[in-house]
């Protein structure tokens, strides 16, 4: 386990509000590996929200360690922060999060942007990263031009467009019909057959299915942590 | 993130939001406009006024002795015209006086004009400017004729009633006829027409072709000024320093011929073209001295309003900058987005402006007799400041949208 993506150690998140302390993870340790497929499970109030935060280095823990590729994440500076957003973590949200005044391509584009590369290679990567999702031919439409599938498949292609770590996905299917649920699942069956370590958090069991890896959460603790053989059995 | 970049980002939301873009930009924009509206045609005045008066006063090497100043700078109270209305005038006698005794190579030409009537053949023009005086006047004047000839020295000294008419006379009288050699009546004198001056144009409205210039001595001289006397003695020299010498060469001479004790002083004018311009220039500093303040309100009052609205865009876009900082972008590439934002606003209300402000220039040059110039400088003053207000304006409200924490910023809606 020494080559763990994911290291994570004793973590803890208490948030002050007013004159209470609100612990929302109470000394959480994990690793994941490279190339795992992994669903964080629990009931509202169990911590999986400021989980999936700290995982996706927008929230720093208030304790404990978190080591992403090799690197300690929990004491960086918001600036470096941003660069481990850009460089490891790609991700996929549950209402899309896509500028709705941009094309598709040019939402794709927006990582590229900000690691800096230049507009003829931002074109070339974002309409790759839209074929790869089966979008090439959606790149110019506005999101409300696509269907709630279409869109989350802009998102997928914008999270996998700097080739990420982590695809990191918050209740990816939240908002979508069945169907459509199940097509994006296969988005993300298909980019974890490619190598791609994927975590997403969601309350469905259904959706979890879909994953090797379950880890439950409860009252801001790891509950249980089975490989879905187990689950199963 | 590249400045290129952002400047196109910003231009993107700028053209998303047009209605709302433009209600946040005008206030620049109407800033800019009044400064380069103002600047062009302050400026247009200046090129214009300084060669208006120097056309009177016939070239910036002239200068004139006078029985008081034609130029005035500011409020004379009641004492000092009293004072200038008990000087003697200057006389023919003074002239030859001043004209014999001054060393300096100069040019001499004695004037004296009042408004007269003319008369051709039933048809009268009334209020022309007649000029008596001699035949250098032409010279000192850099007139060309549109036909016939000016008088010549044996006229000036017989005071033969001859004529040279302004264009806008020679119109009203002769509406087109040749009028040489026909003769206009002065007074009940009749004068033979022998040339006429080419248009000279208007400033500020008012033709500069209503005169007639006769020789000095010529009969109607009663008419313009009293028996012997001058309106002034125009002295014309070859460049600045002559100019100089002559001043103080007539000055002195003056003061011996009036028998001026040293504690006395000059019971008599000179004036330069310098000193007649000196009037204008307090006028257009006072104007460049206002100008800034009116352009700084404005641009303040703007700066608040891009100010005001980048606050509201910072509101209103709080989930976009969730998503940016979520996608790697950092706090400083937040707070660019916004100045640039913000920048471009302004500069592009400034970009407005200035062709605004010139259409504007050009169109009271067309309906009006204002003239009008466009300065460079001011263009270029308007850009830089359309970029200052817009970086001061948006550097608080990019700064708040900075500091916004990610993870609120994604919940908002």
């Amino acid at each position: 386990m020494s080559d763990a993506l994911i290291r994570i150690t004793d973590l803890t998140r208490s948030y002050v509000m007013g004159d209470e302390t609100i612990h929302a993870l109470r000394g959480v340790t994990l690793d994941i590996g490279r190339n795992e497929y992994v669903a964080i499970m629990g009931p509202s109030g169990s911590g999986k929200s400021t989980m999936m935060n700290v995982l996706g280095c927008l929230d720093t823990p208030t304790g404990g360690e978190y080591w992403l590729n090799r690197q300690e994440v929990s004491r960086l500076s918001d600036d470096a922060l941003a660069r481990v957003r850009n460089q490891e973590i790609g991700f996929v949200f549950q209402t899309f999060n896509l500028l709705p005044r941009a094309s598709a391509l040019h939402n794709v584009e927006l990582p590229l942007v900000y690691a800096g590369l230049r507009t003829r290679e931002r074109r070339e990567r974002a309409a790759g990263a839209l074929e790869r999702v089966g979008l090439g031919h959606r790149m110019g439409h506005r999101p409300n031009e696509l269907s709630g599938g279409q869109r989350q498949r802009v998102a997928i292609a914008r999270a996998l467009v700097n080739q990420p770590s982590i695809l990191l996905a918050d209740e990816p299917t939240g908002n979508l019909d069945s169907g459509t649920s199940e097509e994006i699942m296969r988005v993300f069956g298909d980019l974890h057959a490619q190598g791609q370590t994927v975590i997403m958090v969601t309350h469905e069991p259904g959706i979890a299915a879909y994953a090797e890896r379950v880890v439950v959460l409860r009252d801001g603790r790891v509950e249980s942590d089975r490989l879905r053989r187990d689950a199963a059995a | 993130m590249r400045l290129a970049e952002a400047v196109r980002m910003a231009l993107r939301t700028i053209v998303a939001q047009k209605l709302k873009s433009f209600f946040s930009l005008i206030g620049v924009l109407i800033g800019v406009t009044f400064l380069i509206a103002v600047v062009s045609i302050v400026q247009g005045m200046n090129v214009y006024v300084k060669s208006s008066v120097t056309d009177v006063l016939g070239g910036l090497n002239t200068f004139q002795l006078r029985q008081r100043p034609i130029f005035v700078n500011g409020n004379v109270g009641a004492d000092q015209w009293r004072e200038w209305n008990r000087r003697p005038r200057i006389s023919y006698a003074d002239a030859e006086y001043v004209r014999t005794r001054v060393s300096v190579p100069a040019t001499f030409t004695q004037f004296c004009s009042d408004r007269v009537t003319m008369q051709y053949n039933g048809k009268l023009a009334k209020g022309i400017e007649l000029r008596g005086t001699e035949e250098s006047y032409f010279d000192l004047m850099g007139w060309k004729l549109a036909s016939g000839r000016p008088f010549v020295s044996q006229e000036v000294r017989l005071g033969a009633p001859v004529l040279v008419l302004g264009a806008l006379v020679a119109d009203k009288l002769f509406e087109g006829r040749n009028p040489l050699g026909k003769s206009v009546v002065v007074s009940g004198i009749p004068y033979r027409v022998i040339g006429v001056v080419e248009a000279q144009g208007t400033m500020f409205g008012i033709s500069k072709d209503k005169f007639a210039v006769m020789p000095l001595r010529a009969p109607a001289r009663r008419v313009l000024c009293p028996h012997n006397m001058l309106d002034q003695l125009m002295v014309h020299t070859a460049d600045e320093p002559s100019l100089l010498a002559a001043v103080g060469q007539v000055q002195s001479v003056m003061r011996v011929r009036r028998q001026l004790h040293p504690e006395q002083s000059d019971n008599f004018t000179i004036e330069t073209a310098k000193e007649a311009l000196s009037f204008w220039d307090r006028i257009s500093t006072i104007l460049f001295t206002l100008l800034p303040g009116l352009v700084v309100i404005s641009l303040v009052v703007g700066g608040i309003v891009i100010m005001n609205i980048m606050l509201m865009a910072v509101a209103e876009r709080t989930r976009e900058i969730g998503i940016r900082k979520a996608l790697g972008a950092r706090r400083r590439d937040i707070l660019a987005q916004f100045v640039v934002e913000s920048t471009t606003l302004a500069t592009v209300g400034a970009g407005l402006g200035i062709t605004l402000g010139i259409g504007l220039a050009f169109a009271i040059k067309a309906l009006t007799p204002l003239p009008a110039a466009v300065a460079l400088w001011s263009v270029f003053a308007a850009v830089a400041l359309g970029m200052g207000v817009g970086i001061v304006a948006g550097v608080y409200p990019a700064y708040r949208a900075s500091k916004l924490d990610p993870i609120d910023a994604l919940r908002s809606e």
